[in-house]
């Protein structure tokens, strides 16, 4: 494998995009269950 | 459901592998097998290999956003919650990979062309489709009409209908961006072609199950604000009809 800095980048940042993003869905979902344990509790 | 969702993460991840590592690499090695990977390009050299990314990531963000579309139109025909949802999904995980593009790009157009951006059609049109799709997640976070679902399927059918124009574009202006490599007249190398589409299928394989799991969240929340709501209902003291 040839190192290039150009492909280094462009390779890092797709997954640091896709990184970015799985990490909002995990955050949003743990937000919601949470949620939903205050909705029973209350219950 | 979720023996099947845990096969496919697994297949996928493993697909993912494959894919980056014959990007990569001309041959590689998993485990005692040995594969053949996509040869490094003569003119430009190893930076070519960023089309492995750039490109797949373009026909995936395309193929969300008429995902996008035809849930758009059926929840305009039927009303129906499911196609809401899909059509927010798709333009939610569409924008994601719309936004690889549009960074891989310029990293690529810098070694080979010599300038980051440059305003030509194909990179405009772009540009312009990413803006209208995030528009569109923006209308849908920030609006609390309840016509909001009819005005982003609106909407989401105009970005649609960008996509044809975004890819056309390179055959009817003339343009900095290359030309495609299928169905334009353009050839590539059979290795190449076979990296770039398992590139295709493994990051369209990624594309679904994050969809997959968006999908529950976007339900499951949906779910919670239709509880919240019937909650304050009940909660809400009975109106003062005696005291008239």
């Amino acid at each position: 494998m040839t190192s290039n800095p150009y492909l280094f980048a462009a390779y890092a940042v797709t997954w640091l995009v896709h990184i970015a993003y799985l990490t909002t869905i995990v955050r949003r979902y743990s937000r919601l269950k949470r949620e939903i344990g205050d909705l029973k509790r209350d219950h | 459901m979720k023996s099947l969702y845990s096969i496919l993460v697994i297949i996928t991840g493993l697909l993912l592998i494959y894919a980056m590592s014959a990007a990569l690499m001309p041959e590689f090695h998993l485990g005692p097998l040995t594969f053949q990977g996509a040869p490094t390009e003569q003119t430009m050299g190893s930076v070519q290999r960023i089309f492995y990314y750039h490109v797949p990531s373009a026909w995936t963000a395309f193929l969300l956003f008429f995902i996008n579309l035809g849930a758009s139109v059926y929840y305009l025909i039927k009303r129906c919650q499911t196609a809401d949802i899909l059509a927010l999904v798709t333009a939610e995980v569409g924008v994601v990979f719309c936004t690889i593009v549009l960074v891989t790009g310029p990293i690529w157009a810098r070694p080979v062309w010599g300038i980051w951006w440059t305003w030509d059609m194909r990179l405009t049109s772009t540009l312009v489709l990413w803006l209208i799709y995030v528009s569109y997640l923006f209308l849908r976070k920030f609006s609390t009409s309840g016509q909001t679902p009819v005005l982003a399927a609106s909407l989401a059918i105009l970005g649609a209908l960008c996509v044809p124009f975004v890819y056309f574009s390179i055959w009817f202006f003339r343009t900095q961006h290359p030309q495609p490599v299928m169905g334009g007249g353009g050839s590539i190398d059979p290795r190449m072609l076979h990296v770039l589409l398992v590139n295709w299928l493994a990051f369209s394989c990624f594309a679904f199950l994050v969809c997959w799991s968006r999908f529950r969240l976007e339900k499951l929340q949906r779910e919670l604000d239709a509880a919240h709501a019937m909650r304050s209902l009940m909660d809400e003291p009975a109106h003062p009809r005696s005291a008239r």
